[in-house]
């Protein structure tokens, strides 16, 4: 997993409330067998029409915002467990998404695959919407090691909630899997106790 | 203080607890499919590690497949190479897997429960969100992303925080024609999409008590579309009724020593929960949803809600529907009948009771596809099959289906489709298709009116 330590950069808003990980992957996307190439078919649906051709109103198609922050309505992520949307953020140039609130599942994947989800509250994220119709490049600082979502230009500033061990495995790249490998022994002993 | 049902499953699954971090919860059952395995089995190579547990694993196809002619090769592509795939790893790892042609594939979440895999007491994963099914048997059971399925093959076990408790109780007893479908779909739309994240949910109270267990396992199904991780309900005689006999059941002495055990189980009366809701069963009616998420649904005869937020606008609009409109009337031409929420065999005895001398609406295209291959042979054993011919709807072969078009079951673009599936997302059932969920009685309803209708109206 990359590591993830601090960004200073612009975002991109889509503000929709209850984005689905059918939107951001329709599920006909999801028969690869690897990881990769998930971002050509980030929220396909919305960013192309049927023959294909990019749709101008959708944010992705908008070159006034760019930047690897994306900045999204209430219950992000909610639906399928399916990875697929994590990885669709990410091979696409996500490594932040900001919202006031994350479904459970979508979560934890983003936070396997080196993306990090930022709550904030619903006020803040409107002064976040704001700032980025007034300002389009507006700069975000996001510092995982001090916890903050700074925005220079406004004079926004936020800290946010991760858990330690999350930030941990964020902060040098490292895998839940590793940990759990080297814990076979605890696991061992449990089903021994358990199957007694 | 006691403990709740959750509490008593977790705490006995907890092999160690990090500091100020999540837990090492081991997991009993392990459920894969074609569509989130293969980067899991990709990660074990990667890392040259062995399954640590075969034996706790099954496997079905079920996503990707098509309903029709399972005995030839998968035309797509792409689909057929995941299939493989599956066969494969599965082969590879030593992994009992139910594929296609096996009398026992079907819907992950369907054949848990029906070959007694499912118990009490357990905790079960599966990388697919509707593995909240399996808590409607007192055990918990939670949807999982890849990288944690790869993180169960080489451990057995997850690093995950333990969620609050919830419990949701509906007392009283339902009106005819209302099912655990349309309580559901009630609690839903009461509560939001996200009132549940972060939490575990208990059902309980008379209407659940009284309910089979295909009825709770419908329930429970759709508890992650509240947002919850999962849902349970404590187990009782209908479950223990359930198991017995069943393929991977515990044998008859093995059996009664378990029920001691689940009948520990249930939370006590003192057991304090972070969150309590209560609903009257005599509030619910047949429910459908008007909208992009299963928390907008509505009884029947309601008339949809009005708001100024942006994303309720383009969610009608997404439907072609206006604030204030009645769907009580409205013509159709799809009905699906499906899915892990309802594709038991109890469902089809439903909507078969319902169209036995009936003939569906000319114009509607009525698709049932039963959840597992013995839930297809049930239906022709008891003869449902020939109602379902005889009143004009096509019976397929068990797989996911049109409840999310992987496969060639697709909703055209524009058309409404009364389904029995769990996500009306825009797009769920093929790009363009506008999804109305209801109860397989409403769904047969629809099919045979060629619209909507109040089931409870004469
Ligand atoms: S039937 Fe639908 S919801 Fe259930 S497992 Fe299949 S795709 Fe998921």
């Amino acid at each position: 997993m990359e590591k993830f330590t601090r960004l200073q950069q612009t975002a991109i808003p889509l503000e929709i409330e209850n984005v689905d990980t059918d939107q951001i992957i329709p599920a006909r996307f999801l028969k690869a067998t690897d990881r990769k190439g998930f971002g050509d078919n980030l929220f396909c649906d919305w960013r192309y029409d049927n023959n294909n051709n990019p749709i101008s109103d959708f944010i992705l198609n908008d070159p006034t915002y760019t930047g690897p922050i994306l900045i999204a309505g209430n219950n992000f992520g909610c639906g399928s467990s399916r990875e697929h949307a994590a990885w669709a953020l990410t091979d696409y140039g996500f490594k932040v998404v900001i919202s006031s609130f994350f479904a459970d599942i979508f979560k934890g994947n983003a936070l396997n695959n080196g993306l990090l989800p930022i709550q904030v509250n619903e006020e803040q994220l409107q002064t976040i919407f704001e700032a980025m119709k007034e300002n389009p490049k507006c700069e975000f600082i996001i510092d995982l090691e001090q916890q903050i979502v700074e925005i220079p230009s406004i004079d926004f500033h936020i800290d946010f909630e991760i858990n330690t061990y999350k930030k941990t495995c964020l902060i040098n790249g490292y895998d839940d899997i590793d940990y759990l490998i080297n814990n076979k022994n605890k696991i061992e002993e449990f089903e021994r106790k358990k199957n007694a | 203080m006691g403990k709740t049902l959750f509490d008593k499953v977790w705490d006995s699954h907890v092999v160690d607890q990090l500091e100020d971090g999540p837990d090492i919860l081991y997991i009993d059952k392990h459920l894969i499919h074609e569509v989130t395995s293969p980067q899991a089995f990709a990660v074990l190579k990667d890392k040259n590690i062995p399954v640590f547990r075969p034996k706790q694993i099954v496997a079905t196809a079920d996503h990707n497949v098509p309903t029709l002619n399972q005995h030839l090769p998968i035309k797509d592509e792409l689909s057929r190479n995941q299939v493989a795939r599956l066969r494969k790893n599965c082969d590879e790892y030593n992994i009992e897997l139910y594929g296609l042609g096996h009398p026992y594939q079907g819907i992950v979440h369907v054949i848990g429960p029906e070959l007694g895999i499912t118990q009490p007491g357990m905790t079960m994963v599966c990388g697919d969100s509707h593995t909240s099914t399996h808590g409607a048997f007192g055990s918990i059971a939670f949807g999982i992303g890849t990288s944690q399925v790869a993180q169960v093959f080489a451990s057995q076990c997850l690093l995950v925080s333990k969620p609050k408790s919830m419990r949701i109780t509906v007392n009283g007893k339902l009106k005819k024609g209302v099912h655990p479908k349309d309580v559901i779909l009630y609690i839903i739309a009461q509560l939001g999409t996200d009132s549940g994240t972060g939490y575990f949910v208990e059902y309980a109270g008379e209407v659940f008590e009284n309910m089979s267990m295909e009825g709770r396992m419908t329930v429970c199904n759709m508890s992650i579309e509240m947002g919850a991780r999962g849902g349970m309900i404590a187990p009782d005689q209908t479950t223990f009724d359930y198991i017995k006999g069943r393929e991977f059941a515990p044998s008859q002495e093995e059996l009664e020593e378990k029920i001691k055990h689940w009948q520990s189980l249930p939370s006590d009366n003192d057991a304090v929960f972070d969150k309590e809701y209560r609903f009257d069963a005599d509030d619910i009616g047949p429910m459908i949803t008007y909208g992009t998420n299963p928390g907008m649904g509505i009884g029947v005869q309601e008339k949809i809600p009005s708001s100024q937020n942006e994303s309720f606008q383009k969610s009608l609009a997404y439907m072609g529907f206006d604030q204030g409109d009645t769907l009580n009337g409205l013509p159709i031409n799809y009905v699906f009948i499906g899915s892990c929420t309802n594709s038991r065999i109890e469902d089809f005895r439903v909507a078969s009771d319902y169209i036995k001398g009936k003939k569906k609406a000319k114009n509607v295209n009525a698709l049932i596809v039963p959840g597992s291959q013995q839930v297809a042979k049930q239906i022709q054993d008891e003869g449902l099959g020939t109602i379902f011919e005889e009143a004009g709807f096509e019976i397929r072969q068990p797989g996911c289906s049109a409840c999310l078009a992987m496969n060639d079951d697709k909703i055209p673009s524009g058309e409404y489709c009364v389904s029995t599936s769990n996500r009306n997302f825009e797009g769920r059932q093929g790009p363009g298709a506008r999804t109305i969920l209801a109860s397989p009685l409403t769904a047969v309803a629809a099919a045979v009116e060629g619209k909507i209708v109040d089931i409870t109206q004469p």
